[in-house]
């Protein structure tokens, strides 16, 4: 491509802002705007593919636009996390769009314009997120992320939308204004700066003793995370139709939130700072606890996207405790956790959306035989089960491998049994599903699988749980490109 | 000639509004009461605009009345400060000038508007007046000129609900009090100094010392501002006032009167009083903080079960003033700042806000947010500067809302003010709350039946937006807000004799 990094760069955030204009201008011819959003999303991920490649050449992307206050500017800057997660959001929104496409023709569902556009600006605040080049300009497109997003969950317009809508929208907003905000300026006035810098901008400049406070105004401050006790807002958000909550509660809100959180453990603290002032230590029994006891709720709940719900809460918190062991292993378990973690459940969510679809079912219970009628739907919802759990040859197995690798290399004895404990119940919650619909007798009435527009989709996330087994070494080698350490300087 | 008018700007900032005003009246031709409101609105916002430009660079402009040096003559004194506040005045008078023409036909009687618009002319003036002046008792002068205007303009709401006469009648007696309070505070200190030019008053508070009577005169001067800024727990009138007043006249007031009466206050806090003594910083620390948080907190709270959305906006005013106390009553120079921007922001914030409502009150027909439900589906431009200036009262970045908000914090963690911060945070949490509320209803619930609601016409769409477009470009981009403010506050800074952080 002749476009240059910056410039990709400029139009992978800019161009989905314009895209919604010309959605809403495509809103009475609904193939062309399905079309729109599709190749949206497929030029996005180009875009960001082009800044990949670029940065693999030496070529850092980066974008100042203006100072929003004396010292404070809304500026973008290319770093291995961030691109890794523009990728992935990227990517997965182009299958989205197709599968979303197809759903909300199927299901019937009203305002389909709206949908497109909110979805369009939700994905570009997620990559404003990844490409954040300071704490500031990832905190206004983490607001942004927040309230573009509180239309699609309400989408439906019912009692039970409005409600789930607005736990979701008050339980969001108000961790964010709360606890993130007083700790973006905080950290603002202890270090003079909130630029993402390797090794971190708080060394020397914030009391040790202190940081296990700051830290935890970060860490429950973002509420996208789920960290327990604020995770309310994930399952009231499950009243949004099943695309919004494969991309959104599967990969771009959740991941936005504990993605924010490692970069500023990496950026912000610094690894090393984190672990020499075993400021970190608590955060690691809180994600602990935040792993097992919503696997324990998942095994109770009959509703599927309630299920998955809770156990996308277990998952997040494997990202948070990698962050909390504060090593390079860590991280690199992190991120190699919100990228599996992605694939898998938004395969997992599609299921749901089709099976919905087709058979109108939403309870567990009810599945039971289903398996023979959708046979696709079904086999995609093991494999991807079989990826959260961690079973090789599935992605997932990685993340689960550095995880406790950096369990182990903290000596932390107890995580090793805790990451284990956690797998098994994961086995416990989401196994019975596909085998309940795969191997008991079929129902009297006979459904058939949903249309290929979701179909392939599904199958196509699923066979990526597959893939990314095979190319996990390759964005495991791209991370150790990520700055640990301050950059030394000469005498 | 230009060179005549260049050395007279702040008399002619004055001296303009008052003598169109009474022309207003006489005025038979339809509609030209209006057009000269508004024509004379434009000269006075240029005006200001040039007071601006010619004190940014730190320039003091020092006018005499007729000649006259002060101590003996008047004395006009523009600086950083005031310049900032004549043009948000000078400002909101335009686009609300602009904006009355439709709302105004709706909601007033035909016959008085060539009063009303005298009126609202007056009190212009009077604000102008009130901020331009650089002498104590021409403060008090200009405050009754412009308060006895208000309440003629509140109670000309009476068309549409007839409780704008007793909401006027409240607001007439509790301004009174406080007029009255301030004049008492004035005489005393008078009688210890026997000048009542602001520099001369501080120059000589500042040799006087202590004494009893300086400390009568700084809590009569203080309570009687309190009355006019609307400070809880002495708020009482103006919920009412806001309420049933013709909405044009609600987003003038909100912006500005509120907004000057802080100002006067800032100037005799530090300008005049300066802190000479310990007791004018104990005072605000443990009368005026607490008040201030109390107000943020109660404010915001009552906000919240209010179906009337005019009173519901009332209600947030008196926590957003709140906030703007606490930047005061912090005596520092981040905080001062923090407050000087804020009072800008939260005007361009409230006028665009009453404005939609104004807007709802003619088109709907009704300001209940129950009656308004699914009215952002039928007038959605005016719903979305709804949820503009909302958002910028939760204080979501991009918005003004949030640049205050930012600075405010800031401020009261550089004192080290934790407990502070939680208040500041917990009021914009509340404030989610009510403007949550009002958005829910605009936009998820179905309509009531059988109901026509069309969008407001341009000529109130234009001046709502352009305050809603004001409140994210400054959101956005602050620098010039900010470096103003900043700028503002080292004057008072400099004017003041504590010793600062």
């Amino acid at each position: 491509m002749m476009i240059t990094s910056n410039y990709a760069l400029f139009l992978a955030l800019f161009l989905p802002l314009g895209a919604a204009v010309l959605l809403a201008a495509l809103r009475d011819m609904p193939r062309a705007r399905d079309i729109a959003h599709v190749a949206t999303a497929a030029i996005t991920f180009a875009l960001v593919l082009r800044v990949l490649s670029g940065f693999l050449a030496g070529d850092v992307a980066h974008l100042y636009l203006f100072d929003v206050m004396s010292g404070l500017p809304l500026a973008f800057a290319v770093e291995p996390l961030g691109l890794v997660f523009a990728a992935l959001a990227s990517g997965l929104w182009i299958v989205i769009a197709i599968y979303a496409a197809g759903y909300m023709r199927a299901a019937e569902e009203a305002h389909q314009t709206r949908f497109a556009i909110f979805f369009t600006l939700a994905i570009a605040a997620a990559l404003g997120i990844a490409f954040s080049a300071n704490l500031f300009t990832l905190f206004i497109f983490y607001e942004v992320l927040t309230l573009s997003t509180y239309p699609l969950v309400a989408h439906k317009g019912t009692d039970e939308a409005r409600k789930g809508a607005r736990t979701y929208l008050i339980i969001l907003l108000s961790t964010s204004i709360a606890l993130l905000f007083p700790a973006i300026i905080w950290t603002w006035l202890a270090s003079g700066t909130l630029n993402f810098e390797p090794g971190g901008i708080l060394q020397g400049h914030l009391d040790p003793a202190l940081a296990p406070v700051l830290l935890a105004l970060f860490a429950f401050g973002i509420g996208k995370a789920a960290l327990m006790p604020f995770h309310r807002w994930l399952p009231a958000a499950m009243v949004a139709p099943a695309p919004v909550s494969a991309l959104l509660h599967a990969v771009a809100v959740v991941k936005g939130g504990v993605f924010a959180l490692l970069k500023i453990s990496v950026y912000i603290f610094g690894t090393g700072y984190l672990s020499s002032t075993n400021a970190s230590q608590w955060l690691i029994w809180v994600a602990a606890f935040s792993i097992i006891v919503p696997a324990l709720i998942a095994i109770t709940k009959d509703d599927l996207k309630a299920r998955l719900a809770y156990s996308t809460i277990s998952q997040l918190a494997y990202v948070t405790l990698g962050v909390a062991l504060a090593s390079q292993a860590g991280m690199i378990g992190s991120t190699l956790q919100i990228v599996m973690h992605a694939m898998a459940k938004i395969t997992l969510f599609m299921c749901a959306g089709a099976i919905y679809v087709a058979a109108r079912k939403t309870k567990v219970s009810d599945m039971s035989g289903l398996g023979r009628a959708m046979p696709v739907t079904f086999t995609a919802f093991l494999i991807a089960s079989f990826s959260i759990i961690g079973l090789p040859p599935l992605g997932g197995a990685w993340s689960k491998y550095f995880l406790l690798l950096a369990a182990a290399d903290a000596q932390q004895t107890a995580m090793i049994i805790v990451l284990g404990v956690g797998s098994l119940l994961s086995i416990a919650y989401l196994l019975p599903v596909a085998a309940r619909a795969l191997f008991l007798p079929a129902p009297a009435e006979m459904t058939r699988e949903a249309p290929p527009a979701m179909l392939i989709p599904i199958c196509a996330t699923a066979f990526g749980c597959l893939l990314l087994f095979v190319f996990a070494h390759d964005i495991y080698g791209f991370l150790l490109n990520v700055p640990l350490l301050a950059p030394e300087v000469a005498p | 000639m230009p060179q005549f008018i260049a050395q007279h700007l702040p008399i002619l900032q004055v001296i303009v509004p008052l003598i169109a005003a009474p022309f207003c009246a006489l005025i038979s031709v339809r509609n030209g009461a209006w057009w000269l409101a508004f024509v004379t609105s434009l000269v006075t916002f240029a005006i200001s605009v040039l007071l601006f430009a010619a004190t940014f660079d730190g320039e003091i402009i020092s006018y005499h009345l007729g000649g006259w040096a002060p101590p003996i003559g008047i004395e006009y004194r523009v600086d950083m400060l005031n310049a900032f506040v004549l043009t948000i005045v000078s400002g909101t008078g335009v686009l609300t000038l602009l904006y009355a023409r439709a709302s105004v036909a709706h909601e007033v009687d035909a016959k008085q508007h060539g009063l009303f618009y005298t009126a609202f002319v007056l009190c212009l003036t009077g604000l102008l007046g009130v901020t331009i002046t650089g002498d104590a008792f021409n403060v008090f002068v200009f405050l009754e000129i412009s308060s006895l205007a208000t309440y003629a303009i509140v109670a000309s709401g009476a068309k549409t609900d007839r409780r704008a006469l007793t909401a006027a009648y409240n607001y007439l007696i509790m301004g009174t009090i406080g007029a009255t309070f301030f004049v008492i505070g004035l005489g005393l200190l008078y009688m210890i100094t026997g000048t009542l030019n602001m520099a001369d008053l501080a120059q000589r508070l500042l040799e006087h010392g202590d004494s009893r009577t300086l400390r009568m005169g700084y809590a009569f001067i203080l309570v009687g501002l309190g009355l006019k800024l609307a400070m809880f727990p002495l708020h009482q009138w103006l919920p009412n006032a806001y309420t049933y007043a013709p909405s044009a006249v609600s987003a003038f007031l909100s912006a500005t009167a509120t907004k000057v009466a802080i100002y006067v206050l800032l100037r005799f806090l530090f300008s005049v009083f300066g802190f000479s003594i310990p007791f004018e910083a104990d005072i605000l620390f443990l009368v005026v903080l607490p008040l201030a948080l109390a107000g943020s907190l109660i404010g915001a709270y009552i906000a919240t079960y209010q179906d009337n959305l005019k009173r519901l906006l009332a209600y947030s005013s008196i926590s957003q003033i709140g906030a703007m106390l606490i930047g005061v009553s912090m005596l520092s120079a981040s905080g001062l700042m923090a407050a000087i921007i804020h009072l800008f922001n939260h005007a361009v914030t409230k006028a665009s806000l009453y404005m939609v409502a104004g807007a709802y009150a003619k088109e709907a027909g009704t300001v209940s947010i129950r009656e308004l439900r699914g009215v952002g589906r039928d007038m959605p431009f005016t719903t979305a500067a709804f949820v503009v200036g909302g958002m910028s009262l939760i204080g979501i970045p991009l918005t003004v809302g949030f640049i205050s908000k930012w600075y405010l914090v800031e401020a009261a963690l550089m004192r080290g003010w934790w407990p502070v911060v939680i208040v500041i945070v917990v009021s914009s949490l509340i404030a989610l709350i009510y403007v949550g509320k009002f958005i829910e209803a605009a936009y998820m619930h179905p309509a009531p039946q059988g109901i026509i609601r069309r969008e407001a016409p341009l000529t109130m769409l234009i001046p709502m937006w352009i305050f809603a477009g004001l409140s994210l470009f400054f959101g956005i981009n602050s620098s010039l807000t900010s470096e103003a403010a900043a700028r503002a506050a080292q004057g008072l800074v400099a004017a003041s004799s504590l010793i600062w952080q």
